[in-house]
């Protein structure tokens, strides 16, 4: 199969994975993870074998990124806090607030459970392309939903 | 579980309200030397043209109401590198002197020109093609002589009218030896405005 010209790529997956990488560690590293990744891609796409799945090949890129960022931190990814800023900059003040809150709470979640939550719910990946994208089973990536959804309920209602 | 749905739905909504528009790639991607086409859509009075250059020069010209968009870049992605990002910028060189064409003032493109879209007898073609002097006109015939083969004007004629970087390369100008228009990559009106174009300018001193 051919492999269609890159930028179609960008413009159907480039605003997704923005808005994966600033809910899992904020708006600032967020652009520097991004263009890590799109040229990780890029460098890698003459040479790709299989095209049938280029979103999720695409998130797989950026999810190994969060690990490396994670670690070039030293520790767990960043907390959220610059998300905060972010959503609370938004035109749309009445929705603001719950916003901050949502992601302070999101950015608490241990990794593999943010990861797993955000690719659910923020670009609706199905268990199946969240289990090939954070490279674990389809069960475990059940786990990791349920299990962040569980948090996410207990801290918001507290 | 009425709260879970309330959560996930809170979540896909506030998700939507991140990012609004991702950065730019290009500038980087060329940098890394991994921008292995360039492209851009511009207006001129001839309509939407696809434009598209690599790090040798421009490799595609491509009238946007005549050939389809997706089919042309697709064909780029195949013939050159699937490497290919709109990137405007990178096209201004092209844009200008295409503007500049349009309003009279330039009669001769120079341009570095990337012609690996090009097979031998085509690029024999096309430069001679070139040659032809803004305001002339020549024929299929004298073409094909040129070009080596006295007796293959309808190759040449097969060779014009797929030639990758119409306007540029002055196709336009080459037409049937009993004067008749001959056929034109962009439709045969849009070879007639080119024509008329460059009939009505003045004749450069000299």
């Amino acid at each position: 199969m051919a492999l269609p010209p890159f930028q179609t790529l960008l413009d159907s997956y480039g605003r997704d994975v923005q808005r994966f990488l600033i809910a899992n560690i904020g708006p600032v590293d967020a652009d520097d993870c991004w263009q890590e990744t799109w040229l990780s891609a890029l460098h890698a796409y003459p040479s790709l074998k299989d095209a049938s799945n280029l979103r999720a090949w695409v998130f797989t890129i950026a999810h190994r990124k969060l690990i490396d960022h994670a670690r070039a931190r030293g520790r767990r990814a960043i907390p959220v806090a610059e998300a905060v800023e972010l959503a609370s900059a938004e035109p749309a003040t009445a929705t603001a607030l719950p916003d901050a809150q949502l992601w302070s709470s999101v950015a608490g979640l241990p990794d593999k459970q943010r990861t797993a939550v955000t690719l659910r719910f923020l670009i609706d990946s199905s268990y199946r392309e969240i289990a090939v994208v954070m490279e674990t089973s389809e069960e475990a990536a059940r786990r990791n939903v349920h299990e962040a959804l569980k948090r996410l309920r207990k801290e918001l209602n507290r | 579980m009425n709260e879970t749905d309330d959560l996930k739905r809170r979540l896909l909504q506030a998700g939507g309200r991140l990012a609004a528009e991702a950065p730019d790639l290009a500038a980087a991607a060329a940098a890394a030397g991994m921008l292995d086409v360039a492209y851009a859509t511009i207006d001129s009075p001839l309509g939407s043209l696809l434009l598209a250059s690599t790090d040798q020069g421009l490799v595609r010209v491509a009238y946007l109401e005549f050939a389809d968009r997706d089919a042309v870049l697709e064909s780029l992605a195949e013939r050159v590198s699937p490497r290919m990002l709109e990137a405007p910028r990178r096209l201004d060189e092209p844009r200008r002197a295409l503007d500049e064409y349009f309003a009279g003032r330039l009669r001769k493109f120079d341009l570095p020109l990337d012609r690996r879209l090009m097979g031998d007898f085509m690029r024999r073609v096309l430069s001679a093609t070139t040659t032809i002097p803004y305001g002339s006109v020549s024929t299929y015939g004298a073409v094909a002589l040129k070009a080596g083969s006295p007796r293959g004007y309808r190759a040449a004629g097969n060779a014009l009218g797929s030639n990758p970087m119409p306007i540029v390369i002055p196709c336009h100008r080459v037409l049937h030896a009993d004067g008749g228009i001959g056929g034109y990559t962009g439709g045969l009106e849009r070879k007639r405005t080119l024509l008329e174009l460059e009939s009505t300018q003045p004749q450069p001193p000299g």
